[in-house]
């Protein structure tokens, strides 16, 4: 193994392990979120009245989206590494690509609810 | 009348078969006893290999009833209740003859790991003094404990499909010479110790710290590699 692919992989560990501690507060926030939502007994209507606008709102499932997006394509490229035995190259190109579709979708829906 | 108790042992190389042997059972017999008393008394043929048989040399190791043990000091009485025990040699390692494994692998990564101390100091300076409730020093003293049996090499998944994985006893000596602060090869080792076939291939699922019976724990000392040598790598001093 090449020297870089073994500070990629110590990288890329630092990047999950770090993103894992971000989601694990972003998931507790968000399953307070939805409890909370579900509880209040709202509509459609006035849960988009709370969030657009809502900085706080935007910022925190920003910051979510981006975790997920750093998070799971690199647990994806290990994966295909191991049990389908890829290459790094392939598999890079196929984690950008999962990384990209999450922050685009991730963020597309923000924006749906925070700013349109 | 004494009982009896019934040994599988496994015959032969990586193709040989288990062959069904009659021992009398007796007081406080180890699994070991029970190798030993078939060579004596029925096969001088049979070939295994132990030297203490107290758990201090760990060359004793062996699969005891589908799970790798040191058999000098397991019990007959608590892994065989039904009087029946099945012994081969241990997983992961190349068959020589009977229980016989060869370790050269497994040795070898030790060396590949960087297992070995490298200081600077000379015979003509003092002691370095560390102390004994230093951070480093109590993880060290947490994983020095080591009598190389292979039992955690044997037990770990990853060995099993990938062959060049280091596996948790070369990685878990590596992690005491990381925390050694007289040694001076702290880079280098890192760097044998990460990427695919280091410490970033091991899934934490403990089978290793499970079955160690040193009651180490190679996993946390995996878990502080990939920890070092990610700060390492984003400091770029790797
Ligand atoms: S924790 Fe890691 S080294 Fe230990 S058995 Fe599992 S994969 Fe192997
Ligand atoms: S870590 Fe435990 S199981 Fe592994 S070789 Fe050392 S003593 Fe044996
Ligand atoms: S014979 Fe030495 S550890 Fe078992």
């Amino acid at each position: 193994m090449t020297g870089d692919d073994i500070l990629l992989q110590a990288r890329l560990w630092w990047w999950q392990r770090t993103s894992a501690m971000a989601l694990a507060f972003c998931v507790l926030v968000h399953l307070g979120v939805i409890i909370y939502a579900v509880h209040a007994g709202l509509s459609a209507a006035s849960l988009l009245g709370r969030t657009r606008g809502n900085v706080v709102f935007g910022a925190f499932y920003t910051l979510f989206v981006l975790a997920c997006a750093i998070h799971a394509p690199i647990g994806l490229m290990n994966v295909a590494r191991e049990w389908l035995g890829w290459r790094p190259r392939p598999v890079g190109w196929l984690a950008a690509a999962f990384a990209l579709a999450i922050v685009v979708l991730g963020l597309r829906a923000v924006y749906g609810v925070v700013v349109a | 009348m004494q009982s009896l108790l019934t040994a599988r042992i496994w015959r032969g190389g990586s193709d040989g078969a288990f062959v069904t042997y009659e021992v009398p059972r007796q007081d406080s017999q180890t699994v070991l006893d029970v190798v030993t008393w078939v060579q004596r008394a029925l096969d001088p043929t049979l070939a295994y290999r132990y030297a203490c048989r107290v758990g201090m040399c760990g060359s004793c190791a062996m699969t005891v009833n589908g799970r790798a043990r040191w058999t000098c000091r397991t019990h007959v009485e608590r892994v065989a209740p039904h009087g029946i025990l099945d012994i081969a040699p241990l997983a992961n390692l190349p068959v020589i003859k009977d229980l016989t494994t060869d370790m050269a692998d497994f040795f070898d990564k030790w060396t590949k790991a960087e297992g070995r101390f490298q200081g600077a100091a000379t015979r003509r300076q003092d002691f370095a003094r560390v102390a004994p409730d230093s951070r480093q020093r109590r993880a060290v003293d947490a994983a020095i404990e080591c009598i190389g049996c292979g039992v955690c090499y044997a037990s770990c998944d990853v060995v099993n499909w990938r062959p060049d994985f280091l596996g948790p006893a070369a990685l878990n000596r590596a992690w005491t010479l990381v925390n050694d602060v007289r040694d001076i090869a702290l880079r280098q080792r890192l760097r044998a110790v990460a990427g695919d076939a280091g410490c970033h291939s091991c899934h934490t699922q403990g089978s290793c710290t499970e079955r160690c019976p040193k009651n180490l724990a190679p996993t946390s000392a995996i878990a502080g590699l990939k920890r070092v040598t990610a700060q390492a790598a984003m400091r770029r001093k790797l």
